[in-house]
């Protein structure tokens, strides 16, 4: 199997409240996958399901070729214990949309924080990868400031190196630059330009349109729970098939 | 500078600067006022003391005794071994209320309700008189002994105290835990950290922030509190002087000598709490303010600028 993300026919509901109602996609290795959709559309939570922070009710979704949050023996599923899907999420990285940045820690020591506590790695070690991570997003003289004392899209590529340091095999970004005043949106948009030619699979939930349609490999738009339409996104940005995705275009375009 | 100032004409001199007001400040008698109402009823409680027939040559001649400085370790000890136990209970008790097993939150919040909601002086008693019920501690193969001598008077003091503490301790972690951002717990995940990992690396220094003030009050109240187990034969600072007192006739005179003591202790552990919550400010954003060592240095260096500038 190709895919990095399998999704067949996911479901997820908050109590009474169903978000996803049949999600099918596929996302190959090395691509560039941008989910676009109004908000309340499903779209942070599908991307929160594929790390497993979010449970699916129904349907499966795949990894690498694993299934998301249990196992699998004959017809019969078994949840995983916490420590698996620790295991599991090492190698997805997830940028969030507000940071989440460890405010008690320097930029480096949030850079450094998960290869030492979560894979063992020496101190020393650590710190000369995390400040050539930090050099990479461009905040190498930033090592020893603490996130308040950044900027937010300083704070944004400094969680992009974060989520980066665990050496993943996938990235999800979560409308990484919604919080950021538009001055700042250019920078973190070229780490991840940059982060997608080195060939990563990432995941982009986003309302960049520009982004999309430069750097995305594929489209996917959601509205009310279910994929309207895919494609290529020149394509689909240019133009769309369905009624919906026009009249979502129209105005954020 | 003063030389541009002399190449340039008297016409260019930039204008003057406008003349400061000089005017009649406006006078608050009512300041004046209370300000004398408040000095002149200081004044007659100082004479009143002054009149009362106390013989404060008995607090110097006591301050130092060795039965005092012994009650003050004594109240040191326990006030650190009690809260000991309030902080590590308290985190305990927190962790089990914010838990997902109903059992154990249940359980956590019925201790807090019921440890919470009785005087801590009749629960101190109780631990004084639990030798009525129980004539045996067995604990298996580990330890077995009479009550009387397992309870011993610190023993007892130091339940009473310590799991008291530990309800109001629970109440000042949980806020605490709830009021760390809960995109720090999905971070901590989405990164591969364990449950535990996460409480302990993200998720509780930043409570601490919240925790701290707090328990610093704690601690002083606990100091305070310590006076209590003098009812259950426990020999600490104010048991120690009121002994002194009755020995000597100097009554009330040790009572000050006790509660100079308590304030000294008291003073000291403010300082202390003042530094540990700079501590756990760290990356925060607003400016901390200067610790007292940090402004005489900047007073030393800002008396010692103008004369380098002369």
């Amino acid at each position: 199997m190709n895919a990095m993300v399998k999704a067949e026919n996911v479901h997820k509901s908050f109590g009474h409240v169903e978000v996803l109602k049949g999600i099918d996609l596929e996302v190959e290795q090395g691509e560039v996958f941008c989910l676009i959709g109004p908000s309340g559309s499903g779209k942070s939570t599908f991307l929160r399901c594929i790390n497993h922070l979010e449970k699916v009710n129904a349907g499966r979704l795949y990894v690498d070729g694993e299934l998301v949050g249990y196992r699998q023996k004959g017809d019969k599923l078994y949840e995983l214990k916490d420590t698996e899907v620790a295991l599991k999420r090492r190698d997805i990285g997830m940028v969030f949309q507000r940071f989440n940045l460890f405010p008690h820690m320097t930029a480096l020591e949030n850079v450094m924080e998960a290869p030492v506590q979560v894979k063992g790695e020496s101190k020393a070690a650590a710190r000369e990868r995390a400040g050539s991570l930090l050099e990479r997003v461009g905040l190498a003289d930033k090592a020893g400031n603490y996130p308040s004392q950044l900027s937010g899209g300083q704070q944004q590529r400094v969680a992009i190196a974060r989520a980066l340091a665990m050496e993943p095999k996938l990235m999800l970004f979560d409308e990484p630059t919604s919080a950021l005043d538009p001055e700042l949106v250019g920078d973190v948009l070229d780490v991840m330009r940059d982060l997608a030619e080195s060939g990563m699979t990432m995941i982009v939930v986003t309302h960049e349109m520009g982004f999309a349609r430069e750097v995305g490999d594929s489209l996917v738009f959601m509205d009310g729970g279910v994929v309207v339409e895919s494609g290529n996104p020149r394509d689909v940005l240019t133009d769309p098939q369905h009624e919906r995705t026009k009249s979502f275009l129209s105005k954020v375009l | 500078m003063t030389v541009d100032i002399d190449k340039k004409g008297p016409e260019d001199t930039p204008p003057q600067a406008p003349q400061a007001i000089k005017a009649v400040p406006v006078r608050h008698y009512g300041r004046y006022l209370s300000a004398f109402i408040a000095l002149a009823a200081l004044g007659a409680i100082v004479f009143a003391f002054a009149q009362g027939e106390i013989n404060w040559d008995a607090i110097p001649e006591y301050f130092f005794d060795s039965r005092i400085l012994g009650g003050v370790r004594e109240t040191l000890l326990l006030t650190v071994c009690a809260m000991l136990i309030g902080v590590v209970g308290g985190i305990l008790l927190a962790v089990m209320r914010l838990s997902k097993n109903p059992v154990t939150s249940s359980i956590a919040w019925f201790y807090i309700w019921f440890f919470r909601g009785t005087p801590v002086l009749v629960q101190l008693f109780v631990w004084f008189n639990l030798g009525f019920v129980f004539e045996y501690i067995n604990l298996g193969p580990v330890y077995k002994d009479e009550w009387s001598d397992f309870m011993t008077p610190f023993l007892t003091a130091l339940l009473g105290l310590g799991l008291n503490e530990a309800a109001y301790m629970a109440e000042i972690c949980r806020a605490g835990l709830l009021a760390v951002d809960e995109g720090q717990t999905e971070a901590a995940h989405a990164l591969g950290m364990s449950h535990s990992k996460t409480l302990r690396r993200v998720v509780l220094p930043q409570a601490m922030r919240v925790i701290v003030p707090p328990t610093g009050n704690e601690v002083i109240n606990m100091l305070k509190t310590t006076s209590l187990v003098a009812a259950v034969q426990y020999y600490e600072l104010l048991k120690n002087a009121t002994d002194i007192g009755q020995s000597s006739g100097a009554t009330v005179e040790v009572l000050f000598l006790a509660a100079t003591w308590y304030l000294i202790m008291t003073s000291i552990l403010s300082v202390g709490q003042y530094y540990l919550e700079r501590y756990y400010a760290r990356g925060s954003s607003r400016q901390l303010p200067p610790t007292p060592w940090q402004k005489v240095k900047a007073n030393m260096l800002s008396l010692r600028r103008p004369e380098v500038a002369r």
